[in-house]
C-alpha cells in the first residue's frame, strides 16, 4: 500500500495533482473528474435546448405566427434536435455516469486509457463549440432538422456544414469513450469478478460501447459525404448530382437507429442498479437482464429501416424491418418484467432515486408500446411524420433516458459530492417534472393520430387544445427541472455530510468513501459473490472477517 | 509486464505470405483482362477477400491472437455482411 | 494479484489491453470505409454498364503497381516487428525506413494518377464530369472520395511510423515493450487491407 502513504486520504475533489484549480480539472485524467466535466457541459446545454423547446411550445399555443417567424421556428427545432441528440442524450449517461461509476463498479482505479478519456472530452467540447457556432454565424441556424435529410441539406443556404462537422466530431468523441469502456471491462475487472459476477450497469455499458464503436463510423462517413457533396460537388445523395436521397436515409439510420440504443441501454443499466438497492433484494433474473442488453444491441443494429416505411423502400425490406422491430420489443419487455419482479417481496424504500426509476419504467412502457404502433406497417403510414412520432420518441428519450439520468444523479450524488440533497425538494421537483412531462407530450399522441403533422409551424384550429396543453406542460416541466437543479446545486455546499453508503447498497462503489479517493480503492477488492448479494448482517460480518484474515 | 509468450514470426514466413499475395494480385489482374462479364465482379471480390484474410491472419497476426480477438474480428465482418444483405433487401426487391 | 494491487494506474502498462484498443479502433476505420463500400455497392448494381465504362478510364497499371508497393510495405512492417522482437534494433529501423520510402512511392504514383485525371478535366464539379452519364459521374465521385480518404490514411500511417522510428531510436520501444510498433503496424496493415478491396473496385471491374 505504498501509494496510500504517499497520497494521504483526500477525496478526488480535493486532490491536488500538478496543477491547481481549474487547470487541475482541465488536465485531469481521473475518470470521476472527467465525468463531472461532462456532466456540467451536458446540464448547461440541456437547459439551453430545453428553453428552445419551450419557446417552440409557446409559439404553437395558438395557430399562426405569434412570437417568431417560420424560418426561426425551423432553425429552433433543428438546433433543439442537434443539441439534445448529439450533445446530451447520446453521450449523456455513458460519458457521465459510465465514466463515474464503471471503474467503481468493477473495482478498478480508472478506465483503461485515462488520457484518451480526457481527449474524448476535448473532442466533445470542440464539437459542442462548432454546434453552437453553427447557430450564431452569418448564414443562419441550420434548418434541416437534426436528421440532415438530403436533398434539403445539400441545398439549404444555412450553416449546415458547421452542424455536420460538429456531429462528426461529437461522434468520434463517442467512439473513443466506447472503445475505452470495452477495453476497461475486458481488462480491468477486480480479481474474482467473472463476467457473470459483474454488476448490470457495466453489462449495459458494454453492449452500448459495441454499438458506439460499430455504428458511429457509418454516420461519420455519411456526414463527410454530405460535406463533400456541398463543398466539392461530388454526387452521392443529391439527385441534382446524380445521387440517391433514399440511400442517405439508409446510411443515416444505420447509425441513428442504433443511436437510440446508445441512449437507452445505459439508462436501463442505471435503473437495474437502483431497483435492487432500494428493494434490498437481489435483482431478479440477473442472467436474463445481462443477455437481453446484448440482444437489444445486436438486433437493434438491424432495424434502421423502420424509419423509412414511407420513403419508398421495397415491400420485402419493409416486411423484414417491421418484423425485426417487433423482435426488439422482447428483450426490452424482459427487462421491465425483471425490474418489477425485483421489487416484489422486497423491503422497498421510496427514496428519490427509486421514484425516478419507477417513473422511468412507466414512461418507457408508454414509449415502447407506442413504438410498436409505429413499427407496424399499416399504422405507420397513418402516423408517420405526425406529432404521434414526436410524442413517442420524447417518451423514450426524455421519459426514458432523461428520467434515468435524473434517477442516476439522485442515486450517485452522495458518492459524487459526499453530500445529501433534500429528499423533500426532490419529491416536489419530481412532481412538477412528472406532471409537466406528461402534460407536454401526451396530448401530442392524440392530435398526432388526428393528423397533426410534426415540424409544422402553423396548424388548423382543431388541434389547438393539444398545443395549448403542451404549452402549459412545458412551463410546469421547466419549473420542475429548475427546482431539481437548484436542489442539487445548492446542497453541494450546504447539504448534510453523506455517509459512505447512504442507501445500503451492496455494489462496490458503496464500500468506499464518499466522495472516493483519487485511486478509488485502497486495495482492489476480491470478488466472491454475485454483485447483488444481500447477506444477513451475520453473514456479511463473517465474510469481512475472513477477508481481513486472508489479506 | 510482458511476461506473456509472444509468437515471433520468421522473416521467411513473411516472405512466403508476400509471394502468395503478389500471386493473387497477378491472378486478379489476369482475370480482369479475360472479361468474364457478370462473373468478373464476383471473381475480383473473391480474390480480394482471400487476400484480405491472408493479411489479417498473418501480417496482422490474428492466427496467434486469443480466441476472443479472432471471434471479435470475425463477428465484425459478419455484422457488416448482414448490413449489406439488409440494405440490398431494399435495392434488389424494389 | 499481489503485483496488481500496489501499482498506480499510470505505471501499469497493459499489453493485451492496448492491442485490443487498437483492434477496436481498426473496426471503426473499417466501418468508416464500409459506409463508402455500401454506397459503391448500391450504385454499382444500379448503373453497372456506366461503372464498367468509367472504370476503363482508371489506369490499371498504376493501380497494380501501387498494390504491389503497398503489399511489400506491409511485409517490411511485419518484418520490423520480428526484428524488434528478436532485439535487432538497427534492422527494425531500416525496415521501417523502407516502408516509408514505399509509402512515398505510393503517394507519388497517386499524385500523377490524380494529376492526369485533372488534366482530362475529370474532377468533381468540372463541366466534363457533370455532363457524363449519371453512373459515370457517380463512379468518379466515389473514386475521388475513396482514394482520397485512403490517401489521408496513408499519410497518417506515415506519421505514425515516423514517430515509431524515433521511439525505437530513443529506446522507448524494445524487446520488452513493443506495443507501439505493433499497433502502428496494425494500422499500416489496415491501410493495406482497405486498398486490397479498393483496387478491384476501382481498377479491375471493366
Amino acid at each position: 500500500m505504498s501509494h496510500s502513504e504517499t497520497h494521504p486520504q483526500v477525496s478526488y475533489l480535493e486532490y491536488q495533482g500538478k496543477y491547481k484549480g481549474i487547470l487541475g480539472w482541465l488536465t485531469t485524467t481521473d475518470h470521476k473528474r472527467i465525468a463531472l466535466l461532462y456532466m456540467y457541459c451536458i446540464v448547461v446545454f440541456f437547459f439551453v435546448a430545453a428553453i428552445l423547446g419551450l419557446t417552440m411550445s409557446i409559439e404553437k399555443m395558438r395557430p399562426g405566427q405569434d412570437i417568431m417567424n417560420a424560418q426561426t421556428y425551423n432553425g429552433l427545432f433543428t438546433v433543439h434536435g442537434i443539441i439534445m441528440i448529439f450533445m446530451i442524450v447520446i453521450p449523456g449517461l455513458a460519458a457521465v455516469f459510465g465514466n463515474f461509476a464503471l471503474p467503481l463498479l468493477i473495482g478498478a482505479r480508472d478506465v483503461a486509457f485515462p488520457k484518451l478519456n480526457l481527449f474524448s472530452w476535448y473532442l466533445y467540447v470542440i464539437g459542442a463549440i462548432l454546434a453552437v457556432l453553427s447557430q450564431l454565424l452569418k448564414g443562419g441556424a441550420p434548418d434541416t432538422g437534426w436528421t440532415f435529410y438530403v436533398p434539403y441539406s445539400a441545398g439549404s443556404s444555412t450553416n449546415v456544414i458547421w452542424a455536420l462537422t460538429a456531429a462528426f466530431i461529437l461522434g468520434f468523441s463517442n467512439i473513443l469513450t466506447g472503445l475505452n469502456f470495452i477495453v476497461t471491462i475486458h481488462r480491468m475487472r477486480a480479481p474474482g469478478m467473472t463476467w457473470f459476477k459483474m454488476p448490470l450497469f457495466p453489462w449495459s455499458l458494454y453492449a452500448t460501447a459495441w454499438i458506439q464503436v460499430l455504428a458511429t463510423p457509418i454516420v461519420g462517413i455519411t456526414l463527410l459525404m454530405v460535406i463533400a457533396e456541398r463543398v466539392l460537388h461530388i454526387g452521392f445523395f443529391d439527385p441534382a448530382l446524380g445521387g440517391d436521397p433514399v440511400l442517405f436515409q439508409h446510411l443515416f439510420w444505420i447509425y441513428s437507429h442504433p443511436a437510440v440504443y446508445i441512449m437507452i441501454l445505459p439508462a436501463m443499466g442505471v435503473i437495474t442498479e437502483i431497483f435492487p438497492t432500494f428493494s434490498q433484494k437481489p435483482v431478479f433474473g440477473y442472467g436474463a437482464i445481462a443477455i437481453s442488453s446484448l440482444a437489444i444491441a445486436f438486433v437493434g443494429y438491424f432495424v434502421w429501416g423502420h424509419h423509412m416505411f414511407t420513403s419508398g423502400i421495397s415491400y420485402w425490406s419493409k416486411w423484414f424491418f417491421s418484423f425485426l422491430t417487433f423482435i426488439v420489443a422482447v428483450p426490452s419487455a424482459i427487462k421491465v418484467f425483471n425490474w418489477i419482479s425485483t421489487m416484489y417481496g422486497g423491503s422497498i424504500q421510496m427514496r428519490p432515486p427509486l421514484l425516478y426509476a419507477i417513473s422511468f419504467v412507466f414512461l418507457f412502457m408508454i414509449g415502447g408500446f407506442t413504438g410498436l404502433f409505429l413499427g407496424a406497417l399499416a399504422t405507420n403510414v397513418q402516423l408517420h411524420d405526425t406529432t404521434f412520432v414526436v410524442a413517442h420518441f420524447h417518451y423514450i428519450i426524455f421519459g426514458g433516458m432523461g428520467f434515468a439520468f435524473f434517477a442516476a444523479i439522485h442515486y450517485w450524488y452522495p458518492k459524487m459530492y459526499g453530500k445529501m440533497y433534500s429528499d423533500r425538494w426532490a419529491y416536489i421537483a419530481w412532481g412538477f417534472t412528472f406532471v409537466g412531462f406528461n402534460l407536454l407530450y401526451f396530448p401530442q399522441f392524440i392530435i398526432g393520430v388526428q393528423g397533426m403533422p410534426r415540424r409544422y409551424f402553423d396548424y388548423l384550429p382543431q388541434f389547438q387544445w393539444g398545443h395549448m396543453l403542451s404549452g402549459f406542460g412545458a412551463f410546469i416541466l421547466l419549473i420542475g427541472l429548475i427546482l431539481m437543479a437548484w436542489n442539487l446545486i445548492y446542497h453541494v455546499k450546504r447539504g448534510a455530510i453523506a455517509p459512505a453508503n447512504p442507501w445500503k447498497g451492496v455494489t462496490l462503489e458503496w464500500q468506499i468513501a464518499s466522495p472516493p479517493t483519487l485511486e478509488n480503492f485502497e486495495e482492489i477488492p476480491v470478488i466472491k459473490h454475485n454483485p447483488y448479494w444481500f447477506g444477513t448482517e451475520e453473514e456479511i460480518k463473517r465474510e469481512k472477517k475472513s477477508v481481513t484474515r486472508n489479506t | 509486464m510482458s511476461t506473456e509468450k509472444h509468437h515471433i514470426s520468421t522473416y521467411m514466413s513473411h516472405g512466403v505470405v508476400l509471394t502468395i499475395l503478389l500471386a493473387l494480385t497477378a491472378l486478379s489482374v489476369g482475370m480482369a483482362e479475360l472479361h468474364f462479364g457478370a462473373f468478373s465482379v464476383a471473381v475480383a471480390l473473391l480474390v480480394a477477400s482471400v487476400k484480405g484474410t491472408t493479411v489479417l491472419t498473418y501480417f496482422m497476426h490474428l492466427k496467434y491472437e486469443s480466441m476472443f480477438t479472432r471471434i471479435m474480428v470475425g463477428g465484425v465482418f459478419v455484422i457488416y455482411v448482414l448490413v449489406i444483405v439488409l440494405l440490398f433487401f431494399d435495392y434488389l426487391f424494389r | 494479484m499481489a503485483e496488481i494491487k500496489n501499482i498506480a494506474p499510470s505505471e501499469h502498462h497493459d499489453y493485451q489491453g492496448s492491442k485490443m484498443g487498437m483492434w477496436l479502433f481498426i473496426f471503426t476505420e473499417l466501418f468508416l470505409f464500409g459506409g463508402l463500400f455500401l454506397v459503391y455497392a448500391v450504385f454499382r448494381t444500379q448503373y453497372s454498364a456506366d461503372f464498367h465504362k468509367a472504370a476503363e478510364e482508371t489506369n490499371t497499371f498504376i493501380g497494380t503497381l501501387n498494390t504491389v508497393v503497398l503489399l511489400i510495405s506491409s511485409m517490411t512492417v511485419a518484418m520490423s516487428i520480428t526484428a524488434i522482437q528478436s532485439n535487432q534494433k538497427g534492422r527494425a529501423i531500416r525496415l521501417l525506413l523502407v516502408t516509408l520510402v514505399l509509402a512515398s512511392v505510393f503517394m507519388v504514383n497517386k499524385y500523377f494518377e490524380w494529376g492526369h485525371k485533372f488534366e482530362l478535366k475529370l474532377y468533381p464539379g468540372s463541366e466534363v464530369l457533370t455532363n457524363l452519364p449519371k453512373g459515370e459521374l457517380l463512379f468518379f465521385g466515389l473514386y475521388f472520395m475513396m482514394t482520397g480518404l485512403h490517401a489521408i490514411h496513408v499519410l497518417v500511417g506515415m506519421i505514425l511510423l515516423t514517430v515509431t522510428i524515433f521511439r525505437i531510436k530513443s529506446g522507448h520501444i524494445h524487446t520488452g515493450n513493443f506495443s507501439m510498433i505493433e499497433n502502428s503496424g496494425l494500422y499500416w496493415h489496415l491501410v493495406d487491407l482497405i486498398w486490397i478491396f479498393l483496387f478491384p473496385m476501382m481498377y479491375l471491374i471493366t
